[in-house]
């Protein structure tokens, strides 16, 4: 009742004052209207409130914040990003469900139950939420974890800037997060073309949200990126060099080189979008000389890019899942190598065939056909390896295994329908079709997801010292599997039948069968996302039972099974030194014994809260900007540059733990393995 | 001992297998074919959109090759090497061998090379941007057939099409005669849209203040469905329209029906249409302003609204001053309605 007033009383005399504090935002942005969002924000209230209720219950607060938060620890910042992950990830499949319950039921007189209104945010937030913070925090997580451990150093490069980039990219979370209950978000689909995203079609503050998210999350992963690669390229144990460095390592370096090299023309882009939205410029409008598909462009060579910056992780993990499963060598080291390699150049010159169907003439068009074909050499490549790696091999077929042959299964379906959309006038016919929203599902889930189950099922015991419970690993697995060819066969179906993306409401009653089909798929991957949750839930109850004490459960290869699990803050209390590839398997070769005296203090970074601070204020400026709060945004970047300068200022940055500590863990360590043996 | 394990490797894939495989990846395009009865991209009515998808069926053929053997390699592999069949060789060491390493290089090569030189010669042949030069398999244009002419544009969210030859227009309905070539130019009012019959031609996208173009044939009489294949905005989903392929006889009496409409299109009553609204009725109209299309592409068809070129300092970029070999993007159109002859060579192709 009261809140109906509110605009009212902001339309009167109080206009002025009202608008100068809140800019564009009135009681109206919140909607209240809605049914559904009421109910959703209900529950994500109740659920929040609930767990923050238990956090202050136990007065975990003070943990939190000191062991977590704050945490410049690699690992620490790894499992952090991977939760976001798994909780956007929850988010992100609630939109898939709804769009999936939409479109199996509106049909002919029935127009289902979302409006376009909301459909069109719905599927713009599942194509921004899966991409930026479902699938790029379980990638960027599982090599912020894996990487400094597999070559064997003490933390990433920089350890404070990895705690502000992840916050940074929780920030941009938060922001899309806030879209579903403060205003709206974008109705452009998920990379926001103009003209539809700009001003005069899309006047709302959809479209900035999707700006500001990305914008915040962006400069996270890109310093996440220059991060790992320093890391990488300068901070390996001695004797790793760089053809003696795990596949995986290989994989991120590739992956942060072309973090690197592309965010920024993301960023760039986005910068563009966003001077015509709030400066009026004219760069991407129809008038005045700007041009859309300027934007297309670059928002593509961004976009191809993110494609491989999300796959080469996957294809890392699955290099070190199959060797240690199958107890052998990783066939073709070599080739797998040069394919990292070729793969990361090639990526940079097919981002034209998103657009083959924007009139470029045939020589262009053919150019970017044949070049992104030539991709699925190297990736083909990779597949035979990973092949002939099982081939006279002793394959035990734990959880990661299981995701690992799955995925090259379904991967190969996945490539071979790329392939096909990379034949430019079957693209004419197949572009926009549900024919390819099938096949990007097929190989992001059929290879991202895929992989980062695998990667979490592997390296959890490494994480926490005790495996993930195999029993709902596998009912996971097998939902999943099983899930994915009900919910994205019939698409493949339905494209043939020259059915598009996008759509709300459809008048042929003859594709609803296919549609229902999909949505039953899509319960079954509900029942794998479930499983996976309880998996975590039974695990944890179970811990004593799943123990590992060695270490080293898989019997693995490479340098991060050779600490304890989990691994002490320091990683390794002596630097191992590298002779070989797959270093810790050829150090159990050779009798390795651990050195449990002569221990010396050891350097470390300490923890801060300037990372959280500077992404609250960057979230703060962003969610002003949205709303054209002129002076939370000015006063938000004022403090952001004052934080940040500040920081610079705080030398007591470093500590030492005392040799006395190092020893205590270390003898722990050794007496828990006597033990065990 | 090197020698004889590569060549058993070989064998597994030689013996059997590949051969059976090699059946089963011919016989899956036919059985695609056959389960497409009510596909419409797999079994479409237009000469064009049968090329592609003969194009769609020779390239998952050629890769089936492929992938079929990987998929029932894998599953092999690891059946065969499960740790529990301790009868199986166990070698933990065998990392390397040149051979293999060649064969898993140049066998997708391979597929590339011949997959890639189709690309690039159906990218030319069935360039959108291409005149036609047959109406079928075997049989080229009629000696002095002209194509129809159709000036479509991407309205929120309807579309309308513009017979510049005929002098008639219509809106969310598209005829054409059979075995007649069609030269389609197209744009839109104000976003992105994406012009698709399936059954007569891929799709080619609508864009405001440019100009795409599609040349293309419908070859069975029958009524098809046309849609946006690019989300545009809240009334996306519903903005559909009627192809309707007919016999000369047929397509003649259609105009003549659009003649007899009583509504004209003006460039004052197209400002009232490119309002934004969904799920449009069927309109005709008896005539329409020669100038529209062209001043759509410039921006300025509403009443009253002055052209690009009318401004100091705009490039003149008419179709008509542009090497058409060169054109790699689409064409901006900025045109000066003021010279109709430079408008009219536009057409000219």
């Amino acid at each position: 009742m009261k809140m109906s007033e509110m605009p009212n009383l902001a339309a009167s005399s109080h206009l002025d004052i009202a608008k100068l504090i809140f800019g564009r935002l009135t009681w109206d942005a919140f909607p209240i209207h809605e049914p559904i969002l009421v109910g959703t924000f209900a529950v994500v209230a109740l659920g929040g409130l609930t767990v923050l209720g238990l956090i202050t219950r136990y007065k975990l607060w003070g943990y939190l914040w000191r062991e977590w938060f704050t945490s410049v620890d690699h690992k620490k910042i790894g499992v952090m990003y991977m939760v976001l992950g798994v909780v956007m990830l929850l988010r992100g499949f609630a939109d898939a469900l709804m769009m999936r319950a939409q479109q199996a039921v509106a049909f002919g007189a029935n127009h289902g139950y979302l409006p376009p209104h909301h459909y069109d945010q719905i599927f713009t937030a599942h194509g921004t939420i899966m991409i930026f913070f479902v699938a790029m925090p379980l990638v960027v997580g599982l090599m912020n974890f894996v990487v400094p451990l597999q070559i064997g150093a003490r933390d990433v490069a920089f350890p404070y800037l990895n705690n502000f980039s992840f916050w940074m990219t929780v920030g941009g979370a938060v922001t899309v997060m806030m879209s579903l209950f403060v205003g709206e978000f974008a109705r452009t689909g998920w990379l926001a073309y103009p003209p539809l995203s700009n001003l005069a079609y899309s006047p709302d503050v959809g479209v900035d949200y999707y700006i500001w998210s990305l914008q915040i999350a962006g400069v996270g992963t890109l310093l996440s990126g220059v991060n790992l690669v320093a890391t990488i390229i300068k901070m390996r144990a001695p004797g790793m060099s760089l053809m003696k460095m795990p596949v995986f390592t290989w994989t991120a370096l590739c992956t942060n080189i072309l973090i690197v090299a592309t965010f920024p023309v993301l960023t760039a882009a986005l910068a563009l979008l966003a001077a015509d939205r709030y400066l009026g410029m004219h760069f991407f409008t129809n008038a005045l000389g700007g041009n859309p598909m300027m934007y297309v462009n670059l928002i593509w060579i961004w976009g191809h890019p993110e494609v491989y910056i999300l796959i080469l992780p996957a294809f890392g993990i699955y290099s070190e899942v199959v060797p240690t499963f199958a107890g052998k060598r990783l066939f073709g080291y070599t080739s797998m190598v040069y394919a990292t390699m070729v793969i990361t150049v090639a990526s940079y010159l097919v981002w034209l065939h998103h657009f083959f169907t924007m009139g470029s003439g045939a020589s262009v068009n053919g150019f970017f056909g044949i070049t992104t074909m030539v991709i699925s050499i190297p990736t083909g490549a990779k597949i035979f390896n990973w092949l002939f790696t099982m081939y006279r091999g002793r394959v035990r077929f734990e959880v990661p295994m299981l995701w690992t042959v799955g995925f090259m299964v379904t991967f190969v379906i996945g490539g071979m329908t790329g392939v096909l959309l990379a034949v430019p006038p079957a693209d004419f016919v197949l572009h926009n079709s549900l024919f390819l929203v099938a096949h990007f599902h097929n190989v992001i889930i059929g290879g991202v997801v895929f992989g980062a189950f695998a990667g979490i099922n592997y390296w959890f015991p490494k994480a926490f010292g005790f495996k993930l419970d195999p029993f709902w690993g596998k009912m996971s697995f097998w939902l999943w599997l099983v899930g994915f060819y009900f919910a994205f066969m019939p698409l493949y179906v339905l494209g043939l039948m020259g059915v598009t993306r996008r759509v709300s409401h459809f008048d042929d009653p003859s594709l609803q069968i296919w549609f229902v089909i999909a949505a039953f798929g899509a319960v079954l991957i509900l029942g794998g996302i479930v499983s996976f949750l309880v998996q975590i839930a039974v695990s944890i109850m179970k811990r004593e039972e799943l123990r590992d004490v060695t270490g080293d459960p898989w019997n693995a290869r490479t340098l991060e099974w050779s600490t304890s699990s989990p691994p002490p803050d320091y990683n390794f209390a002596f630097t191992p030194v590298v002779h070989s590839l797959d270093a810790w398997w050829d150090m159990k070769a050779r009798g390795y014994q651990r050195p449990v005296e002569g221990f010396i203090p050891i350097h470390m970074p300490k923890n801060t809260g300037a990372g959280v601070i500077l992404a609250g204020l960057a979230t703060a400026a962003g969610v002003a900007l949205i709303w054209y709060m002129w002076w939370l945004a000015a006063a938000s970047l004022v403090a952001l540059v004052a934080v940040a300068i500040a920081h610079s200022f705080n030398e007591d940055r470093d500590f030492h733990i005392p040799a006395e500590a190092v020893v205590e863990a270390e003898g722990a360590r050794t007496e828990l393995l006597r033990t065990a043996a | 001992m090197g020698v004889s394990r590569r060549n058993k490797v070989v064998c597994i894939l030689e013996t059997g297998q590949i051969v059976r495989l090699f059946k089963v990846a011919l016989a899956a395009p036919l059985l695609f074919a056959l389960a497409g009865c009510k596909m419409v991209v797999m079994d479409p009515a237009g000469d064009i959109a049968m090329q592609q998808r003969n194009l769609i069926l020779l390239a998952t053929g050629l890769m089936l090759l492929i992938i079929v053997p990987v998929i029932a390699a894998t599953l092999f592999f690891a059946w065969k090497y499960r740790a529990s069949n301790t009868e199986a060789a166990y070698d933990p060491d065998w990392h390397h061998s040149t051979k293999l390493e060649l064969l898993i290089w140049s066998i997708p090569m391979a597929v590339i090379v011949v997959l890639g030189s189709v690309a690039w010669i159906s990218s030319h042949t069935l360039d959108p941007y291409r005149p036609l030069s047959r109406i079928g398999p075997n049989r080229p244009v009629p000696a002095g057939m002209k194509p129809l002419e159709v000036d479509v544009v991407a309205l929120d969210w309807k579309w309308l099409f513009i017979y510049p030859q005929l002098g008639v227009a219509s809106v969310n309905e598209l005829a054409a005669p059979v075995d007649r070539p069609i030269s389609f130019r197209i744009t839109a009012s104000s976003v992105m849209n994406s012009f698709y019959i399936p059954a007569l031609a891929g799709q080619i996208y609508a864009m405001p203040r440019m100009q795409t173009q599609l040349h293309a044939v419908i070859n069975k009489p029958g009524v098809y469905d046309g849609l946006s294949a690019n989300f545009s905005g809240s009334g996306f989903s519903d903005m559909r329209f009627k192809f309707k392929g007919m016999s000369q006889a047929d397509f003649d009496s259609w105009v003549a029906g659009l003649r007899a409409s009583p509504a004209h299109l003006t460039r004052a009553d197209y400002a009232q249409l490119a309002k934004p609204s969904g799920d449009e009725p069927v309109r005709h109209y008896a005539t329409v302003d020669p100038d529209l299309f062209t001043r759509i592409i410039g921006g300025c068809a509403a009443p009253g609204q002055a052209c690009a070129n009318d401004m100091p300092g705009m490039p003149d970029m008419t179709r008509a001053s542009v090497d058409k070999t060169k054109i790699c993007t689409p064409q901006r159109v900025a045109l000066n309605t003021r010279r109709p002859a430079a408008a009219k060579a536009v057409r000219a192709e």
